[in-house]
């Protein structure tokens, strides 16, 4: 270099010395949120799993020692049955959703100048809380809630309909709270669809019920697959529904997970507990990415 | 209007979803504005209830932790969340696989299983619970929401804005602040709001994680729905709804999407 | 690879005030196993519009990023100088030039006038200064301060965000400009208006322009001198009148205009230095002019403008003229000219432009199948290299 050397301030030094190793730059962007979750996150739940292998505390809390009797706890009847009802919840639960929130996203990609509006009504609930919502559908379903008092009022009934803990308000509780999850995604598949294809088909001739079998579903199919998972994961991992609106009478696995760390105080069992379900939402998981990139590879590679 | 077209049939099961959505929200809210203590029956209007909120200590007390749970786990899961967002959507880098994958295990998890596993290590590790052990279970359950709201936007950020301003004589630091960030900022605010919300509206996590005594008020509101006393509860049900509904507005104005690039015709 | 470089005026190894604006030295720039540039070497003169042209994936875009710094060359992968100083290693920033981008880059949050005057904030200018700079630039690009000031990007035509770019750059008064094909997204009659307006301003400020396109047109238009680009590689660096007269491969000849190319061997030297070459194809012969790639035994491939060759019935070429003998295939009516194919032995078509000079008074007679023949001035070719 032919001119004088002029200092280099510090911010300068700092600077060259980052774009030169983009390597700690990087990663000294993702280090403290990786920290975070390494030591709140994932650290815990690999105490967990370790606390899932070890004998039960008395007052609970765990003792040293070794045993899977925690996990082959499961094998019973009683757990087997929690687990079945579990996943055939989530997966009624997930098909209810389907089979309103589709025709529901379709008519707010259709709805013109109420489009906003409708897509907005959608979207409250899913910022509202999960709790009130919950408390919203106790105070309509209960033996004097507002739809018993209504029918009793009208002479449509002379008793109270019981509604309330039984396996219909659960089911009800769950695809009102996590019908939002499914319509967003689906509506954002349709919303990307192209216009001119539906157009095209038309012109080829495609009536309209032949033209959303061929052309808008397989295309929103994306939309479809992500929405069942949102609305699925959840669903299996749900406790405070089953807790409210189920009282004792509909047990999930989430329930079992809960009950092991308040009233039963069995800490090895309720970490067994949480990894079964773990398995469940890593099973879905991976059938979902399946589905995915099953349906991606023809077109995109 | 072209939605007119659709057969009848779907127009009534739409209708059937929006009532489904509304209706039970809207009767909770109506209800409490009625004067009788026991019946859902309607016998007159009164505002009764919400004087009773203002009275009891624990409901404030909830009010407040929550504020103060909800805006610390925000800042600091939006800071981090949005320091991650910009090295996964501007870096290659070795790992950069095994970070995308691990920001998404905390999304699929039950919160219940992060709550209690938090509970575990807290408890192991002897530290006390309290406000902070739920701004750090917050945060660790945010940030990842945080990353992904923040990376889409990032995503679609035109990074040929970033080199004008650096040929133009801004160092790296200053284009960020002054070009990237008010670029970011729509994506920054929509997590942020994420993130509030999900702290402010969380029960489950909560209430494992909380020590005796310093209660949010989804705790309380629990304990008032599992005791399922008088109408108080659609009082603060009503007070919490509109609290969120005026923030998602306030935060949609803010954070209303400015265009990225400015060559779109 | 020594001779693979194009370069048109020697090295100047001194810095200072003598030195070219740019030099890039045997420059190489590699992304993974990608070559984007390849040992390229040339030198830009003060206030030169200097074009790198190219088509999409040429590497003429990595060089431009290379000399705004916004890509660093291999290491050992030459320099790259600007006033004389080696600047390998200076952050974009450290460079005190201009740049206009191919989608503008406005930003988006700022007006117009906080767009242009991010740039003095960001050099230190005096906050007295500014106003009057920014006013005076956004005069120089012909945009109204009064009307245009404080709208934001969004509120303007691509052709005023084309302008304000341009001022953003210009308020700056940069020794050198980089231009990455501004005008691509306008359309074609502001284009035109453009042109000349980008090219005056070079001359009035003295400023120096460094222009990629892949747009030949606007490359002949504008430059003083340009580069064109193929494969990471310069393959002619030159005036227009050079680089469309005397393209030296098959490549440029073919980028640049229209070209017929005719292959043979040189067979012979006649007297006066030419040689006699044997067409590959038909077992004609035509002469070309002497030169250092032909020489006798030799494959010689030539390149011969649309415009330079002529038509003639087989028996009425004129004596002084190279000719091939053919049959008409089509004449293409194109308004200011006629294209008149014509199939030559082995399967080869030319094309021949004629100047109209109206179809209605004096109309061109040939027919689809006549025998015709090409011809051409032997010293309106150009003898091609291997590429």
């Amino acid at each position: 270099m032919s001119d004088p050397q002029a200092p280099v301030k510090l911010r300068q030094r700092i600077l060259n010395w980052f774009h030169h190793h983009p390597q700690a730059k990087a990663w000294s962007l993702v280090l403290p949120g990786g920290l975070w979750l390494l030591v709140f996150f994932l650290a815990p739940v690999l105490v967990m799993f370790s606390y899932s292998l070890k004998e039960r505390g008395i007052y609970g809390g765990v003792e040293d020692g070794f045993t899977v009797e925690h996990y082959l706890r499961f094998m019973d009847r009683l757990y087997l049955k929690i687990l079945w009802r579990t996943v055939v919840d989530a997966t009624v639960c997930t098909a209810i959703c389907l089979l309103l929130g589709y025709p529901t996203a379709y008519v707010i990609t259709r709805g013109g100048r109420l489009k906003g509006l409708l897509l907005f009504l959608v979207i409250l609930p899913f910022w509202t809380s999960f709790l009130v919502r919950t408390f919203a559908m106790i105070f309509l379903m209960r033996d004097t809630g507002f739809i018993n008092t209504l029918l009793l009022k009208l002479g449509l009934v002379t008793e109270p309909i019981v509604m309330l803990y039984t396996p219909f308000a659960v089911m009800t509780g769950l695809v009102y709270g996590f019908l939002p999850f499914m319509v967003l995604p689906i509506y954002s598949s349709l919303e990307k669809l192209d216009h001119s294809l539906l157009e095209a088909a038309e012109v080829l001739g495609a009536r309209s019920t032949r033209r959303f079998l061929r052309v808008t579903l397989p295309l929103s199919m994306p939309g479809v697959v992500a929405g069942c998972l949102l609305v699925f994961i959840p669903a299996l991992g749900s406790f405070l529904t089953s807790d409210l609106l189920g009282g004792a009478k509909e047990i999930l696995v989430g329930n079992v997970v809960q009950a092991q760390f308040t009233s039963a105080r069995n800490w090895p069992f309720g970490s067994a507990a949480s990894f079964v379900l773990m398995a469940l939402v890593l099973g879905a998981v991976m059938i979902y990415l399946r589905v995915r990139d099953g349906a991606e590879q023809p077109a995109e590679r | 209007m072209n939605h007119l077209k659709l057969p009848y049939w779907i127009m009534a099961l739409v209708t059937g979803v929006y009532l489904f959505l509304h209706l039970p929200i809207i009767a909770l809210i109506a209800f409490s504005f009625n004067d009788s203590k026991f019946s859902t029956e309607w016998t007159g209007f009164t505002l009764h209830w919400y004087e009773r909120l203002l009275e009891r200590q624990d409901i404030l007390d909830g009010l407040k932790s929550s504020i103060i749970v909800g805006l610390s786990a925000t800042v600091i899961s939006t800071v981090l969340g949005t320091l991650m967002a910009l090295a996964l959507a501007r870096h290659v880098f070795r790992g950069r696989r095994l970070v995308e994958a691990f920001l998404y295990v905390p999304i699929v998890t039950p919160e219940i299983v992060v709550g209690i596993s938090l509970l575990i290590l807290f408890v192991a590790m002897g530290v006390p619970l309290g406000l902070h052990s739920v701004v750090i279970a917050h945060v660790a359950f945010n940030v990842s929401f945080v990353v992904v709201v923040v990376l889409a936007r990032l995503q679609g950020m035109d990074r040929n804005l970033e080199e004008a301003a650096m040929i133009l004589g801004a160092d790296e630091l200053t284009t960020f602040w002054r070009i990237t960030v008010p670029q970011l900022w729509p994506g920054i605010i929509s997590g942020a709001m994420l993130a509030f919300t999900m702290s402010f509206d969380d029960y489950v996590i909560t209430s494992f994680v909380t020590g005796t005594g310093s209660s949010t008020l989804p705790v309380v509101v629990y304990t008032m729905v599992r005791k399922n006393i008088e109408p108080s509860i659609n009082a603060i049900s009503t007070v919490v709804l509109v609290a969120t509904t005026v923030l998602v507005i306030v935060a949609e104005r803010l954070g209303r999407d400015k265009p990225l690039v400015a060559d779109k015709d | 690879m020594p001779e693979s470089a194009a370069s048109s005026s020697p090295a100047s190894p001194q810095a200072g005030a003598d030195a070219p604006v740019v030099e890039f030295r045997r420059v190489s720039k590699t992304f993974g196993a990608f070559r984007a540039v390849r040992d390229i070497s040339f030198t830009i003169r003060k206030g030169e519009f200097f074009s790198l042209l190219g088509p999409s994936g040429c590497g003429k875009t990595t060089t431009l990023r290379l000399l705004a710094g916004f890509e660093e060359p291999d290491t050992d992968g030459g320099e790259v100088r600007l006033l004389g100083e080696v600047v390998n290693k200076k952050r974009p920033y450290e460079r005190k030039i201009a740049m206009v981008f191919q989608n503008y880059a406005l930003f988006p949050h700022l007006t117009v006038e906080r767009n242009i005057s991010f740039g003095l904030e960001m050099r230190g200018t005096l906050k007295v200064e500014i106003p009057g700079r920014v006013r005076k630039a956004m005069e120089m690009v012909r945009l109204d301060p009064g009307q245009f000031a404080r709208r934001l990007p969004a509120q303007l035509s691509g052709g005023q965000r084309q302008r304000v770019a341009l001022a953003r750059a210009l308020v700056l008064e940069p020794s050198l400009l980089l231009l990455d094909e501004p005008l691509g997204a306008i359309d074609l009659k502001l284009r035109k208006e453009m042109q000349l307006e980008l090219k005056q301003l070079n001359k009035e400020l003295g400023t120096t322009f460094v222009y990629v396109t892949h747009d030949q047109e606007e490359a002949l238009t504008m430059s003083d001198r340009i580069a064109v680009m193929d494969n990471a590689r310069i393959a002619q660096l030159g005036t227009p009148a050079e680089i469309y007269e005397c393209p030296r491969t098959a490549f440029v000849a073919k980028f640049i205009g229209e070209s017929n190319f005719f292959d043979g061997t040189a067979r012979e030297r006649l007297p006066d230095g030419r040689f006699r070459v044997q067409a590959t194809a038909g077992g004609g012969s035509y002469v070309v002019p002497a030169g250092p790639r032909v020489a006798e035994g030799q494959p010689v491939r030539i390149a011969v403008r649309p415009e330079w060759l002529d038509v003639f019935p087989p028996d009425q070429v004129p004596p002084e003229e190279n000719a091939i003998a053919g049959r008409i295939r089509d004449v293409i009516y194109l308004g200011e000219t006629l294209h008149v194919l014509v199939d030559l032995p082995g399967e080869q078509r030319v094309t021949v432009a004629l100047r109209n000079e109206g179809q209605l008074t004096r109309p061109v007679r040939w027919q689809r199948g006549d025998a015709a023949a090409v011809a051409w001035l032997p010293e309106d070719c150009q003898v091609l290299e291997d590429e």
